[in-house]
């Protein structure tokens, strides 16, 4: 049982970070703190991925020496297979390089929505918000 | 040219929408014009697609001629051009529709307002056209992100509504890309099809099973499937009036189509139905959305809020279809069906609702005591589409009800078939409702009569949601005439469902 959590600690990490986030979104009453909840929760999410992409041992970036010219159109008909323990995967580190510009957006759009928030009701606490609406219907 | 559309579908609206505030430098009023004139062009790229579809069977596209699963596919089968057609039209609609709205509630934003109105169409036509699971999460936000921002600029509390939906949005886009995580970690693969071919081995794994139940509960916050609604009503009442129109229409349906995408090409029927008692479940939830929608939509007196939980009660009609699917021979035929026929009633009666709004300021069903004689054509545009909503014959809600009610039969489902005439008899009871106060009780008070000064809402308005009314019975003509059959059996046989069941 212990090997098991020490063994699999990045994934036990990215659990552990995604509940904060997603008890602070759920429970906080400021938004800003929400915010940050969301922002820590999507931060998770981008951890398991890369973390899911390591490899341990004398592996090294994805580029390949001879994958230029006519190498390249071979290695479609498996004349240059690639040993994929020797390589890190970059597709995960790729896929999050989307992630991240998603998750920077919608944190810019929730901060401005914030602010609209903020303009409108002179605070960010959620219970005064709801007062200053004439209670939640 | 002709061969590109598959991906045109996505690209013209983006493109637009990066020319569209370049136009606005120019003249302001163009970006109206330019937003109406680039969504007419998807509308034709749409329509082109769905009849190669129709023709030719499902369009497969590689963007940059990488062979998936290495480079991202755009795979458009018979569900996937039916729904970019109501998407693309709806869109057209509600683009037509939005003239004389944003430049009242929105003075001086028209520009940003159309611009991002085109990243959402953008967005929607995305999810619907992409064949890699992944892509289809960046749609799914850039949907999600162009409709925060657009329902933030709404009026009262649209800041707070927006603000509750980026939460939840944003939890339930995240719980989507958990499970595409884990569906990559066992499989190493983005592409639906791919995926498709690779899962089957790994049925038992918990990992998939996981994956399944994460994806399968971030759509529903994004389709507002009870009791995770709870973002839907606040956000659908505050938007501005076009913005109203197409998350109402558009935006739901393409969550919805993008659920059934994953449950039904990725994950497949074996492993749903072999895994747990998944469609049990969605039945009883939806069942449940259908009756306590409609006695919350009872319980409004604005009336866009009860079109929104109106709106929770229509996904249980949806879901109902989706849940029924394997035990009845019709498959998903009744589901097809609503996400159309919900999208123009829906499609209407907020274009009326948002029109009392713009015309008259009014938002009180109780205040709209002689509407029916000020706005006549639009209050008769709204009784079209509640009657419409309510089942009566020949119309699109009628086909909806026929067919669900013949699909519970089928699947010896009786509980269903009540819960739809229950959750009928409710729509009758809220729709009649507003129906009574614009027509009848005009002498009774005579106090309370609005000024004269209201009138017809404008042309720019009255034509959508007039051909909107109009369609809901048409439509429901071409249903009973079974014109459509041959997508509904193209989408059903390639589920494997109805009459092939395994």
């Amino acid at each position: 049982m212990f090997d098991f959590i020490v063994d699999h600690y990045n994934y036990w990490t990215y659990i552990g970070l995604m509940i904060i986030g997603f008890y602070a979104m759920m429970t906080k009453r400021n938004l800003i703190k929400k915010i940050i909840g969301m922002n820590i929760f999507q931060s998770a999410i981008i951890f398991f991925f890369i973390s899911s992409s390591v490899k341990r041992g004398g592996v090294s970036v994805p580029i390949l020496e001879d994958a230029h010219g006519h190498a390249a159109h071979g290695m479609e008909h498996g004349a240059h297979a690639v040993d994929v323990m020797q390589y890190a995967n970059p597709l995960p580190h790729v896929l999050m390089l989307t992630a991240i510009v998603v998750m920077v957006a919608t944190l810019g759009v929730a901060l401005a929505v914030a602010i609209m928030i903020y303009r409108k009701y002179h605070t960010l606490e959620e219970d005064e918000i709801i007062t200053a609406m004439g209670g939640r219907d | 040219m002709i061969a590109q559309t598959p991906i045109l579908i996505v690209v013209i609206p983006l493109l637009s929408a990066f020319l569209c505030p370049l136009i606005g430098l120019w003249r302001k009023e163009g970006c109206y014009f330019w937003t109406v004139f680039s969504l007419s062009l998807h509308c034709l790229a749409s329509v082109n697609t769905l009849f190669t579809v129709i023709e030719s069977g499902t369009i497969n596209y590689y963007l940059g001629n990488w062979s998936p699963p290495w480079g991202i596919e755009v795979v458009v089968d018979h569900l996937g051009a039916f729904v970019v057609v109501i998407v693309s039209f709806m869109s057209l609609f509600a683009a037509i529709y939005a003239k004389r709205t944003v430049e009242q509630e929105l003075p001086g934003k028209t520009i940003h307002f159309y611009t991002v109105f085109l990243l959402l169409v953008t967005g929607l036509s995305g999810i619907v056209v992409t064949g890699d699971v992944f892509n289809l999460y960046v749609f799914l936000e850039v949907s999600a992100l162009a409709g925060y921002a657009l329902i933030a600029v709404g009026e009262d509390r649209a800041p707070v509504a927006s603000f509750r939906y980026v939460v939840m949005g944003t939890i339930g886009a995240c719980f989507y890309l958990i499970g595409v995580g884990y569906l990559y970690i066992v499989t190493g693969s983005l592409n639906m099809a791919d995926l498709r071919t690779l899962l089957p081995e790994l049925y038992a794994n918990r990992v998939v099973q996981t994956a399944f139940v994460f994806i399968l509960i971030g759509s529903g916050i994004k389709i507002a499937l009870f009791p995770l609604h709870t973002w839907q009503p606040d956000a659908y009442t505050y938007a501005p009036s076009a913005v109203s129109v197409i998350i109402s229409t558009a935006m739901a349906k393409t969550s919805i189509y993008a659920l059934i995408r994953i449950i039904f090409s990725v994950f497949t029927l074996d492993f749903v139905t072999n895994f747990a008692p998944i469609f049990d479940i969605i039945c009883w939830i939806s069942a449940i959305a259908m009756i306590f929608g409609s006695i919350y939509a009872i319980k409004q007196s604005n009336l866009k809020r009860m079109l929104a939980y109106s709106s929770v009660a229509n996904v249980g009609y949806i879901m109902l279809g989706v849940g029924l699917c394997t035990s009845t021979t019709l498959g998903l035929t009744p589901v097809l069906m609503h996400i159309l026929n919900h999208a123009v009633m829906k499609g209407c009666m907020f274009m009326v609702a948002c029109a009392f709004i713009h015309k008259a300021g009014l938002r009180d069903i109780n205040d709209f005591v002689g509407l029916g004689r000020k706005m006549p054509f639009a209050s008769f545009a709204f009784i079209l589409a509640a009657l419409a909503m309510i089942g009566m014959p020949p119309s699109v809600g009628f086909i909806t009800k026929w067919y669900l009610i013949l699909a519970a039969l089928d699947a010896g489902q009786y509980i269903f078939v009540a819960v739809i005439f229950i959750s009928t008899l409710l729509m009758i009871v809220y729709f009649w409702r507003v129906i009574e106060i614009m027509y009848i009780r005009v002498e009774e008070r005579e106090g309370s009569e609005i000024t004269a000064t209201v009138d017809e809402m404008p042309m720019s308005m009255l034509t959508p949601a007039l051909t909107l009314a109009f369609l809901c019975f048409a439509i429901g003509i071409v249903w009973l005439s079974g014109a459509p059959s041959p997508i509904l059996d193209a989408v059903n046989s390639g589920f494997g469902l109805g009459g092939v069941l395994p």
